[in-house]
């Protein structure tokens, strides 16, 4: 009862929330909001791969640039048409719009994921600070690549990108990042990853298929990251290579680290922190990201474990009871 | 063939430049296993110094070569104290933690000396003042190199060959070797591992400062910013050569150089970015270890 019945409370939630939240909020907190859930995909993604497998990878902005200009470039060509078309055939515009968005975040998720394959590959040979260096780079040439082809809009940016996204959306990926993150962690499979990531030669010898689990794991986070891009860009109808930078990368690997590594409620909680502080730094202007970086530097020293270290947040954990981390 | 040995002095001396800055980065990594991010951002400050020094020796007005030897070792020299500092205030005080948490903490010293950079010096770019006059010297029929090109060679050359003696030959470089193999037996040999940290962080510094200065001379536009893509490459050609590997950065970064330019010129200078990195994982593909580093076996 419980397994039907938790889903569909939170799926009546979201609906009724998506109807709610815009007509009280600002527009500009309305859009932060949706930039966190966007990043709590981001983060919790990337927390399969760094935190869950310890595979250190630095190269997220790329996959969520694959996701958003695959999911973008569907759309613009036959996600519109096709939209049109199935409102002439008297089915309601949400509807028509939710389900093409639907397959538009499958096919950039789908595409990001084989360029999660491609990145898992080398993991099997190079480990560390030089399989870093390789997803560094993958992320690079995926933004290269991005800017020389003309059809994507190279350096000018893709624009017109209908806005399909909302809150209902955006919030749904997230739920559904999390809660496979979730079952992962208690599951089989989730404590082969763990094994991975604390001894891989002991996880191999025990028998787990360190291959299989570091390659899917990969392909796994690098899935989300382009459904969270494709969110992204149905958001902001708009899309520009010099978004997916290094720079995005390493927001989300703080998100990670900060939160604590393979914590998700770590992830989720810094993923929301690390969004409202520039944002709230706002107000002085110049010394926003100066502080920020300040703020980074001072947290790393005085707490080096993570906001959460690989402890989940939880009632016992807040009414003082006495709990075993798990890892 | 002329335009082929053109773009190979053109890339040997951007490699030369790619070469000081993956010094730095492959000193740091031998000695702390630390990637320390913020490298790239110790090269802008280098420009950044000079530019000052520049202002403070009147070298603009009546410019000769000592004044430009004077602006290029007080930049080195202040930005030696400036990495002696990151190390002291930053980087120590994680040391014991997890490396990831060192690495953030990296991340966040160069978002602060970059953000930190457009407010002190503007986020506009500023000139570099010409130090020395540009001539160009004809080696061959259709070969040119400028004079600001050798100087940038020769210091390098100057540069890498005093850091080989130094690792090599002196009491302090065989010391930064042993803390490099093993801190805990360099410490019971009575070397103090704090000091020798420090002290590798400040000709790192100063080995980046010098690149900022050197390219500053040929390319006179400076920015906040500007350290990042150089930063990364340098990193990048460390990693080529064998992270940890002294002469394996000189080679990466070399090789990073003349790879780059030729892509510019014979292909197209969009893809300039991406060959570094394409480069990368081909040659990490065949040798997981870069060029010159040793494939270390897991013991269980």
């Amino acid at each position: 009862m419980k397994r039907v019945l938790t889903p569909l409370v939170a799926l009546v939630a979201l609906l009724a929330l998506n109807r709610f939240l815009p007509t009280v909020l600002n527009p500009y907190y309305f859009q932060v909001l949706i930039l966190v859930g966007i990043n709590i995909t981001l983060a919790v993604s990337l927390n399969l791969v760094n935190g869950f497998t310890g595979q250190f990878s630095i190269g997220h902005a790329g996959f969520m640039a694959a996701g958003a200009y695959g999911s973008a470039m569907f759309t613009v060509t036959w996600g519109q048409k096709l939209a049109a078309a199935m409102v002439a055939a008297h089915v309601s515009a949400p509807v028509a719009q939710g389900a093409l968005l639907l397959v538009s975040l499958l096919l950039g998720g789908g595409l990001a994921a084989i360029f999660g394959y491609l990145v898992g590959l080398p993991s099997l040979r190079l480990r560390g600070d030089y399989l870093a260096i390789v997803t560094l780079g993958f992320g690079e040439i995926i933004r290269v690549l991005i800017l020389n082809i003309d059809a994507v809009g190279g350096a000018r940016g893709l624009p017109g990108i209908p806005q399909w996204a909302n809150f209902f959306w955006v919030f749904l990926v997230a739920t559904i990042v999390i809660a496979l993150a979730v079952n992962l962690a208690n599951s089989t499979h989730g404590r082969a990853l763990f094994a991975i990531r604390d001894d891989e030669i002991a996880a191999e010898a025990l028998g787990v298929d360190t291959t299989a689990y570091k390659v899917t794991a990969f392909v796994l986070g690098a899935f989300f990251a382009g459904v969270a891009g494709g969110l992204f860009a149905h958001y902001l109808s708009y899309l520009n290579p010099s978004t997916f930078t290094f720079l995005k990368s390493i927001e989300v690997i703080a998100m990670v680290v900060l939160g604590g590594m393979g914590s998700i409620t770590g992830s989720v909680l810094a993923a929301i922190v690390l969004t409202l502080l520039p944002e709230a730094l706002r107000a002085v202007k110049d010394y926003r990201m100066v502080i920020y970086a300040l703020m980074l530097i001072i947290l790393m020293i005085t707490r080096p474990q993570g906001l959460m270290g690989t402890r989940e947040l939880s009632w016992a954990l807040l009414t003082g009871k006495k709990q075993g981390g798990r890892s | 063939m002329s335009t082929f040995l053109q773009q190979l002095v053109n890339g040997v001396t951007w490699g030369s430049v790619y070469a000081l800055i993956a010094l730095g980065y492959t000193m740091v990594y031998g000695i702390l296993r630390l990637i320390n991010f913020a490298h790239g951002d110790i090269y802008m400050l280098g420009a950044f110094m000079g530019l000052y020094a520049s202002r403070w020796f009147h070298a603009a007005q009546d410019p000769s070569p000592v004044k430009a030897l004077l602006v290029l070792l007080t930049s080195m020299l202040l930005s030696a104290l400036i990495g002696m500092l990151i190390e002291r205030l930053a980087y120590k005080p994680v040391r014991k933690s997890p490396r990831l948490s060192a690495l953030i903490t990296a991340i966040g010293v160069s978002l602060l000396l970059e953000n930190g950079g457009v407010l002190v010096f503007g986020a506009d770019p500023k000139f570099f003042p010409q130090l020395i006059p540009q001539k160009t010297i004809a080696l061959l029929p259709g070969v040119a190199v400028s004079n600001q090109q050798l100087i940038v060679l020769v210091v390098s050359i100057v540069l890498m060959f005093a850091l080989r003696m130094f690792v090599l030959h002196t009491r302090t470089g065989k010391a930064m070797q042993a803390v490099s193999h093993n801190h805990m037996a360099a410490s019971l040999m009575g070397i103090s591992v704090d000091r020798i940290i420090t002290i590798t962080f400040m000709i790192g510094s100063a080995l980046a400062a010098a690149a900022g200065v050197l390219v500053a001379l040929q390319s006179p536009k400076i920015e906040p910013y500007m350290g990042i893509m150089p930063g990364l490459k340098a990193f990048v050609a460390a990693v080529l050569g064998g992270i940890g590997n002294i002469p394996g950065a000189v080679v990466g970064g070399l090789v990073m150089g003349v790879a780059e330019v030729m892509v510019t010129g014979y292909l197209s200078p969009t893809y300039r970015d991406a060959i570094a990195f394409v480069l990368l994982i081909v040659i990490l593909l065949v040798r997981p270890a870069g060029i010159f580093g040793k494939a270390v076996t897991e013991k269980v």
